[in-house]
């Protein structure tokens, strides 16, 4: 479930970017790499997984299954947050700095 | 338990040959023309730079999972599995397995946006017939 949350966040990272004329300055490019990362990692983890307990992986618990959905919303909001600090550190169009010059 | 030290580590390395490679295209550019720079495709430390997005990204997410998971604390030695010899071994067996994994493929997917990357640029460089 987290790395299909993952994966789908990756997808739609990199629709936006696709379609964005300004993915550069937002850095879609960064958001949709970094969930392609860690959908890969995933990935390697589902499929050893799958060679040790076989078609048992894709039955899982009630339980398990709403808490990895749980865990791959708050890993989506996680990846989210990083990009947003990024963006805002980077300050591609200046707000901070022209927002300081008029407080000034 | 700790596959995420496995890029992580591959990461540190990439981003220290993507800073040299950069530093050299530098000191090679000043010496071109204005020509060279508008025909040359996409240099290779941008191209670095998203083998370190994809390592840096998903290590960072992963880690995240680990803390969830309880796996890593914020305290000495920080991975739980580190205080007793048996759970090491089992985490070291992790590392060496899903760890290594989890890099080749995140390389090779890489690899394969550079040959992506070549063809669409030289598709983009081979002017249309004229009809």
């Amino acid at each position: 479930m987290t790395l299909l949350i993952c994966t789908f966040a990756a997808i739609v990272a990199s629709v936006v970017w696709y379609l964005t004329p300004a993915r550069g300055e937002l850095r879609l490019g960064f958001l949709s790499l970094m969930f392609w990362g860690a959908s890969l990692m995933w990935l390697v983890d589902a499929i050893m997984e799958y060679r040790e307990i076989g078609a048992e992986y894709f039955t899982p618990a009630g339980t398990d299954m709403l808490n990895d959905a749980f865990l791959g919303v708050s890993v989506v909001a996680f990846g989210l947050v990083i990009w947003l600090v990024a963006v805002l550190l980077a300050d591609p169009r200046h707000v901070f700095a022209r927002h300081a010059h008029t407080q000034g | 338990m700790a596959c995420f030290l496995v890029p992580v580590t591959e990461a540190v390395v990439t981003t220290a040959v993507q800073y040299l490679v950069h530093k050299r295209e530098l000191s090679r550019a000043s010496g071109a023309t204005a020509a060279d720079t508008a025909s040359s495709p996409i240099p290779f430390s941008q191209k670095l730079g998203w083998l370190n997005k994809l390592l840096w990204g998903g290590s960072a997410l992963l880690a995240f999972e680990h803390v969830w998971h309880g796996e890593v604390v914020p305290w000495f030695p920080f991975l739980t599995a580190a205080a007793n010899p048996e759970d090491a071994q089992e985490m070291l067996h992790e590392m060496a397995t899903n760890g290594v994994a989890m890099a080749l493929l995140v390389t090779a997917v890489w690899a394969a946006m550079l040959v992506v990357s070549a063809v669409l640029s030289r598709r983009e460089a081979v002017p249309a017939p004229a009809k």
